[in-house]
């Protein structure tokens, strides 16, 4: 596994996104969807010197991003990717993200479009934790990742890490890397998520292509 | 920064006098401009303000574009009605658009009666005034005569172009005529087209001006008189517009006009009315009947869809240009969605570009107003662009 570099690891707590930084090339372009108040974007741009642009749900995190000097537009990724053309940008990045969209198949489709590699973060629902609070309770999960109550929560597709290789694979979408991460400790990397990191790993981070 | 601009000190100077000490640029019958119509202008004035210090490469000029019934005066006391310039809150000393930065200009439009050639100047063809001989003018018309000026000041390239309305379809036929002199774009409040119930509204305020009397066919200086009422009604009637319903009520409500009860007659009984017509008298003071109409046409005949073949986006096609484009959530003049067509067609070519609403309940003129809002998200913009530009660093 490639260790996060430490001045990245330096300037933000969030050891996802530092994650995800580190997996990006310098000087690259990269568009962020759901990109919140642009830490990811900020850390990028700081750091790697990508050109760096978002899609940010929510006008007052798009204000506070445009605020800060980032380029980021108000928009949904259900419907504003097909405005974009084929392969623009070098990574299009969904951190945190496909759990909420409403068609996460199509999502998927357009970022493949859009970008060379598609970087998709997401909590495992799988994770040993959820299963046993839903076992034990008998109701909704609640756990780090996943902290509000079912009638809260944007998240309406949630998955698990099998459940998304298996879409990938039905897809035909080539899962370059994958990497497990539970709590602020990152897991295991692996070209295919098999049972155990489906178990121990309550998020999962695919590195996606199209196949040639 | 010393202010070697006359128009700058003009308090004491008689207003006709100040329009006239302002700078003007001049353009021979050798370079005429030649207009959307097929109709060339031959001899030409702009006039226009600037403001802070040009650098020594020239890299930090801002175009400032203004709206229908506004002029050159954007960060200057206002030659004839004595007022601040019309954007002190957007353009200055450590506004967003930095004067101890940037060197900011802003000329009268072609079209316009503040000093630049329109139809209250002498027709060289007949010795006359204009009035309606004066050939349609188009908003990529007002653009070249601004880049005509450009060149004569040996100014090659914009750091950034900015402007709400009008002043955003200049921004928008700049970044799309001239993409390679553009480093960064802000059109506010503003669309690609100018929507049918805009053209409607236009059209009222037009035959406002043509049922008056004293209009005489556009021919009115001849006569010695103007057309204010009907000048008073179409600006009346265009103030509306730049208003919200939410707005008007929170400002007037059904109050009543120094008067206890109403008086059954046709009086302004309401404050309201009282509002409006004050903003009717005072705009004939400052303004051209047919500038109203040559200027109100312009903007009804923009529509840069049509002019890429239907397919906006072909407008921005390989463009380098930064973008920030701006709306207000009560702007129903030019509502969001027009903004989010400007931004679908700059992300269908990986422009970059943000894109920023504005909460606000004052409706169109919220660009002109005290937006906190506009201004943290642009002064961010112009910082990162600025940056980008190898432009120092704001503290």
């Amino acid at each position: 596994m490639r260790a996060p570099s430490e001045n990245l690891l330096q300037t933000s707590g969030r050891t996802d996104l530092v994650l995800i930084a580190d997996l990006i090339e310098p000087g690259s372009r990269v568009l962020d969807v759901g990109c919140g108040d642009g830490t990811l974007l900020q850390m990028l741009t700081n750091i790697k010197d990508v050109d760096a642009r978002g899609v940010e749900l929510s006008q007052t995190g798009v204000n506070a991003c445009v605020a800060r000097g980032l380029s980021v537009v108000q928009g949904d990724a259900d419907a504003d990717l097909p405005a974009y053309p084929d392969q623009a940008f070098d990574y299009v990045i969904l951190s945190q993200t496909i759990q909420a969209t409403r068609k996460p198949k199509s999502v998927l489709d357009e970022l493949l479009r859009i970008g060379r590699r598609v970087i998709v973060s997401f909590p495992n629902f799988g994770y040993w934790k959820v299963r046993l609070h839903l076992m034990m309770s008998g109701r909704m999960p609640m756990t780090d990742l996943l902290d509000q109550p079912w009638y809260e929560t944007p998240n309406i597709h949630l998955c698990t890490i099998r459940d998304f290789v298996t879409m990938c694979e039905g897809m035909n979408v080539k899962i370059e890397n994958a990497y497990a991460r539970r709590g602020n400790r990152i897991k295991m990397r692996f070209s295919k998520p098999g049972m155990l990191a489906n178990l121990i790993s309550d998020e999962a981070i695919f590195i996606l292509s199209r196949p040639d | 920064m010393t202010d070697q601009n006359p128009a700058h000190r003009a308090a004491a100077i008689p207003a006709e006098e100040a329009v006239k000490l302002q700078p003007v640029a001049q353009f021979g019958n050798h370079t005429p401009l030649r207009l959307d119509s097929g109709a060339e202008l031959a001899s030409i004035r702009i006039a226009y303000q600037t403001y802070g210090t040009l650098n020594d490469d020239k890299s930090n000029v801002v175009l400032v574009c203004h709206a229908l019934t506004g002029d050159q005066f954007v960060a200057s006391r206002h030659p004839i009605t004595g007022k601040p310039g019309w954007w002190e809150t957007m353009v200055g000393p450590g506004r967003p658009v930095d004067t101890n930065r940037f060197y900011v200009i802003c000329t009268n439009i072609i079209g316009g009666c503040m000093g630049t050639t329109g139809p209250m100047d002498t027709n060289p063809a007949t010795g006359k005034p204009y009035g309606l001989k004066f050939p349609v003018i188009t908003v990529a018309d007002m653009v070249r005569a601004q880049a005509k000026l450009l060149d004569q000041l040996g100014i090659e390239d914009l750091f950034c172009v900015l402007g709400g309305s009008l002043g955003g379809m200049q921004v928008l036929r700049w970044a799309a005529s001239y993409p390679e002199r553009v480093f960064s774009a802000i059109p506010i409040a503003t669309a690609t087209r100018h929507s049918s119930q805009n053209i409607a509204f236009h059209e009222v305020g037009r035959q406002a001006i043509m049922a008056d009397r004293d209009w005489h066919g556009g021919d009115y200086q001849s006569h010695a008189t103007r057309p204010r009422k009907g000048l008073a009604v179409a600006r009346m009637a265009a103030h509306i517009t730049y208003l919200s319903g939410q707005a008007l009520h929170r400002k007037f409500g059904r109050n009543l006009q120094d008067r206890d009860a109403l008086t059954f007659g046709f009086e302004a009984d309401f404050q309201i009315e009282s509002y409006l017509r004050h903003q009717g008298f005072t705009f004939v003071d400052r303004f051209d009947a047919n500038s109203y109409l040559y200027i109100t046409r312009a903007m009804d005949y923009f529509d840069l869809d049509a002019d890429y073949d239907g397919i906006i986006a072909n407008a921005f096609k390989g463009t380098k240009t930064r973008f920030c484009v701006v709306s207000f959530t009560s702007d129903w003049l030019f509502p969001t969605s027009e903004a989010r067509h400007i931004v679908q067609a700059l992300n269908a070519v990986a422009a970059n570009v943000s894109f920023v609403e504005i909460e606000s309940d004052k409706g169109h003129d919220a660009f002109l107003l005290d937006e906190p809002e506009m201004f943290s998200t642009l002064a961010g913009f112009i910082n990162s662009a600025a940056v980008h530009r190898g432009l120092a660093k704001a503290e």
